[in-house]
């Protein structure tokens, strides 16, 4: 796709920022003590990306999808945790407050959020309901003008770090499965509400994830957001966007991987020449490359047919989060086949990369749910 | 009668601008001064330098004589003291207007580089930065093409009777040479960064002959719009791996003796003029020197002027913090040392035999 | 009070640079940057609008892909953007291109409150001549080497750098200084800043347009105007092989350091 200057602008602004800021030193670090960085975060912050595709009477950028998606893959093709930080506000974080907040809330979570002020995450999964969120247990009584919050959240990304937190809870337990959930926007420091510690992940360490615990939360009905009993389908239809996010950030990943088998096969010699002249590894490029191309293509078009309200558009985003995600996995394993013994090292970011592209095909919906997305849409 | 920098016949001489701070000589003056002498040679011609400076600044002028200069002007006015755009502009285009030189040389100091353009700019005249070569004979000036460049020159038509100062330097980081000419106004302005020229040696008898002439300064302080409300000397700051010009770095050769190995290694960036000590892996993981010295994949990647590697067995990871370097030299015992395929210069040897008599040589080519 | 920083799109230097057989660089092949001092000097000017209202203006002499570059700037915060622009500039050297640029500041015009930002040099000439120049010929106070700026009112409080340490300079506006790379950290673009700057004004000026200033004399300008012209221009001998040096050491060590002074690199 040839893209417009603007956005070309703004895809030399991500990779200038992103090549200069996110030093090798920094993402080490991240990587051997997770954590986050705080520095990094006001710095995106400063900058707008904190609020890329929020609307700018929100404090927000006033960006198109592909500005997030560029955002998104120029990011995450230096380091792909640092890609989460900027993410968040504007696709899971931001997005159901944008699908049904009241202008009285959009004005209190959303403009702090796209500042970079505060932190909002997205608590859907538990222990027992994974993709199956629709199982969840949750529960959230009405108690006059407060509703009362029970439960335990997990795998909540941004969790130790957020203000606030959109908490999917069963409001109507009459109604069975996906029905009689709703929304409610929870400020993490209300009394009873806890985190459990981080966990120690595979990879993306640097953006800490735990658990939520909710013991008795006090929460007033003005934070219900959405109509009541059916917050689970507004989630549903958010999560679209964040789909593509994580189909840019892998595209990033492969890409980034690219670079480094290309580097890496040009200088490491062997039998006389340098491996790239060896046709086993320059035909694993050609692989990578035209796979990585492909993906671009799929993920640009799904964000502008997005953006132009096509009917397609959210089953592109599934497409898109589950073939590239897919992909950056399989490019990921041949960069480090590439490096031999090399990529095995942690002196080599290919050995990062790898353990990073394994969250994509798993986390905001499994590749076995975009499935499900993709062939109902079909198959209706 | 008016003055015109278009008049070229009535312009005369070869004028070196010296500078001094806080009473004392730079030393490009005595490196600009020895350069005009082949200059005002080539020319025929006389060499003056022009010295401004606060109330007794002649007494430091006679130095310049034993360099080669015929004459100094000298101003002396408690307002060129400490040097400000304004002042010294007017003053040495009172005297080029007044005294016509063909030429006049400045000093490429960050004061040459603030005072040459706005001189070039009042006296509507070409000046040309950062020379690294001036030739007038254009014999002289087409044997340094043969030598220094890519060029055919026994198939070029050379005017040979040309006299235009020939004036090279660098361009575009230094990928492309080019030799400037200003043909149609005088003086002919050329700045030099200082270390380019080479010092010619001190003639006392020289010095006693050189004529000091005093130039009334006829302006007054009310024409400067520049305050100076002080002059901070730094010591040196500690220069990183990253930002260094220069940078000497030592492998797993210095085992036999890991002191002396860092020690050899200090002293040769020093007598390069001032550099850093890198090390490859080998080094780090044997607990010699931090991390912070260390170049490669893991370490950090320089681009230095000058990058020397002893002891070093070349390993790509290695390879991939340098290979960028300006000039690579390397030192191993190992003929087959890795570092060799992209060295510019390669001793095969022993660093511990062969450093000492570099740091010597080194020393010795600077003093001249 | 308005600001204006003068800027330069020049060839990335810093990267590989391919030469043409005539010994001439293939510009045409380098990708094309903000000279790096330059955007020092814009974020001085940025800084200042940050502290007190102002106008950020970028001026620029150049062929039309300049543009480019001055939208960029735009959308790190200028307010508008001058393109001088025509056939009868090309060729300038440091002294007619100053001529110019001074020509067309007058035409905008610049104020008792004014300030002129520019880079200490560009990374393609390396003269570090033509802010100077341009001072001279609007008859303007100059610091050159900025190391850091303070603005009280219509006074500026410079740290002039010098090579062992610096000077601190006072200058009433209007005035010019020039910026190192070490004086800030240029900041980048926001999101809004690059959608909004494509309906921010860049006037172009062309020589018709500035041609009545006095400093625009058609003897002075363009490739016949510049008081000095390249003579020849050519290539270093390209960079071979490293050589081995033999001999006993001393041999080996006297041709290397021998070389090295043959080079200039010592």
């Amino acid at each position: 796709m040839i893209l417009s200057e603007a956005h070309e602008l703004m895809r030399k602004n991500f990779r200038s920022f992103a090549e200069t800021e996110f030093t090798t030193e920094i993402q080490e670090q991240l990587d051997r003590e997770g954590g986050f960085n705080w520095d990094i975060w006001s710095k995106m912050a400063r900058y707008g990306f904190t609020g890329c595709k929020l609307p700018v009477e929100y404090g927000g950028q006033g960006g198109d999808t592909l500005a997030y998606v560029l955002m998104n893959e120029e990011f995450s093709r230096i380091c792909p945790v640092l890609a989460i930080y900027a993410n968040t506000p504007n696709s899971l974080g931001g997005g159901p407050l944008l699908a049904c907040g009241t202008p009285p809330q959009l004005e209190k979570y959303i403009t702090p959020v796209a500042k970079g002020e505060k932190q909002i995450v997205f608590a859907l999964t538990e222990p027992g309901a994974g993709s199956d969120a629709g199982s969840l247990t949750t529960r959230a009584v009405a108690d006059g003008d407060y509703f009362i919050l029970n439960g335990r959240k997990c795998f909540i990304s941004g969790a130790p770090i957020a203000d606030y937190a959109v908490v999917y809870a069963r409001t109507n337990p009459d109604l069975k499965g996906s029905r009689g959930i709703s929304m409610f926007i929870v400020d993490m420091k209300l009394p009873g509400v806890s985190c459990g510690k981080p966990e120690s992940k595979m990879g993306i360490s640097g953006y800490p994830t735990s658990d939520i615990v909710f013991e008795n939360v006090r929460v007033h009905k003005g934070d219900l957001l959405g109509p009541l009993d059916k917050g689970y389908s507004v989630a549903m239809k958010t999560l679209d966007g964040g789909r593509l996010g994580v189909a840019a950030q892998s595209l990033g990943l492969a890409q980034g991987c690219l670079d480094e088998a290309v580097k890496y096969a040009k200088g490491r010699k062997q039998f006389g020449k340098p491996i790239a002249n060896h046709q086993g590894v320059s035909f694993m490029i050609a692989d990578m490359a035209t796979e990585i191309a492909a993906a671009r293509e799929l993920i640009y078009s799904t964000a502008v047919a997005k953006d132009a309200g096509d009917k397609n558009a959210s089953t592109m985003c599934a497409m898109s989060k589950y073939y590239a995600s897919e992909m950056a996995n399989r490019v990921a394993g041949k960069a480090v086949q590439i490096h031999g013994g090399y990529g095995f090292i942690k002196d080599y970011k290919v050995e990062r990369l790898y353990r990073d592209a394994r969250i994509m095909t798993l986390y905001e919906g499994t590749s076995q749910v975009q499935q499900i997305v993709i062939s109902r849409s079909l198959l209706k | 009668m008016s003055y015109s920098s278009a008049d070229i016949n009535e312009f005369r001489d070869i004028w070196v601008f010296c500078e001094q701070r806080a009473g004392k000589l730079m030393n490009t003056d005595f490196e600009l001064i020895s350069e005009g002498r082949k200059l005002a040679d080539e020319r025929n011609a006389r060499l003056v330098g022009i010295l401004l400076g606060g109330k007794g600044v002649a007494g430091i002028a006679k130095e310049l004589g034993g360099y080669g200069a015929d004459k100094v002007i000298v101003c002396e006015d408690p307002m060129l003291d400490v040097y400000t755009t304004d002042a010294y502009t007017d003053v040495i285009c009172d005297v080029v207007m007044e005294k016509k030189p063909e030429v006049l040389l400045i000093g490429a100091s960050n004061i040459g580089r603030d005072l040459g353009p706005r001189v070039a700019a009042r006296l509507h005249t070409g000046l040309t930065a950062d020379c690294t070569h001036l030739d007038i004979d254009m014999e002289k000036y087409v044997s340094f093409l043969r030598e220094s460049s890519t060029i055919d020159v026994d198939a070029v038509k050379f005017k040979m009777e040309d006299t235009n100062l020939k004036m090279t330097r660098p361009a575009f980081g230094g990928h492309l040479m080019a030799t400037i000419i200003c043909p149609r106004f005088r003086p002919c302005m050329s700045t030099v960064r200082p270390g380019v020229m080479k010092k010619a040696a001190f003639d006392q008898t020289k010095a006693d002959a050189c004529e000091i002439g005093q130039y009334p300064v006829r302006r007054n302080a009310d024409r400067l719009r520049t305050r100076v409300l002080e002059v901070v000397k730094e010591s040196k700051k500690l220069v990183d791996l990253i930002g260094a010009d220069i940078v000497v770095a030592v492998g797993r050769g210095i085992s036999k003796d890991v002191n002396k190995g860092i020690q050899l290694a200090e002293e040769l960036a020093d007598a390069f003029g001032g550099g850093v000590v890198g090390a490859s892996r080998a080094v780090i993981d044997a607990g010699w020197m931090t991390s912070d010295h260390q170049v490669g994949q893991t370490g950090k990647t320089v681009h230095p002027r000058i990058y020397v590697a002893l002891g070093i067995s070349g390993a790509i990871q290695h390879k991939a913090g340098m290979q960028d370097s300006e000039l690579i030299i390397a030192v191993d015992s190992n003929e087959t040392s890795g570092m060799f395929e992209v060295a510019d210069y390669g001793i095969a040897g022993d660093l511990f035999e062969v450093v000492p008599l570099m740091i010597e040589a080194v020393k010795a080519a600077k003093a001249f | 009070m308005r600001v204006y920083v003068c800027v330069k799109q020049v060839p990335d230097t810093s990267g590989k640079v391919a030469v043409n057989e005539d010994g001439t660089l293939n510009r045409a092949s380098m990708l094309t940057i903000i000279n790096p001092d330059d955007l020092s000097a814009m974020e001085a000017a940025l800084e200042l609008k940050d502290a007190a209202r102002c106008q950020v203006t970028a001026v620029t002499m150049g062929p039309p892909p300049a543009k480019k570059m001055l939208q960029e700037l735009i959308a790190m915060g200028a307010d508008d953007a001058v393109l001088i622009s025509g056939r009868e500039f090309g060729g300038s050297d440091t002294y007619a291109t100053s001529q110019i640029i001074a020509g067309a500041l007058q035409h905008l015009g610049v104020g008792a409150e004014d300030v002129i930002f520019c880079g200490r040099q560009a990374i393609d000439g390396d003269t570090a001549q033509v802010g100077p120049q341009i001072a001279e010929k609007l008859d303007l106070p100059q610091v050159t080497y900025a190391g850091k700026i303070e603005k009280d009112g219509s006074v500026l409080r410079v740290r002039r750098l010098m090579e062992d340490g610096y000077m601190t300079v006072e200058v009433k506006t209007p005035c010019l200084v020039t910026c190192v790379k070490e004086l800030n950290e240029p900041r980048y673009m926001t999101i809004k800043g690059i959608i909004e700057c494509y309906d921010k004004p860049i006037v172009v000026l062309d020589y018709e347009a500035l041609k009545e200033e006095p400093l625009i004399d058609p003897a002075t300008i363009g490739l016949k105007g510049s008081p000095t012209n390249i003579f020849r221009s050519f290539t270093p001998p390209q960079k071979g092989a490293g050589q081995m040096l033999g001999g006993s050491s001393q041999e080996a060590v006297n041709e290397l350091v021998g070389q090295l002074v043959a080079k200039h690199v010592v």
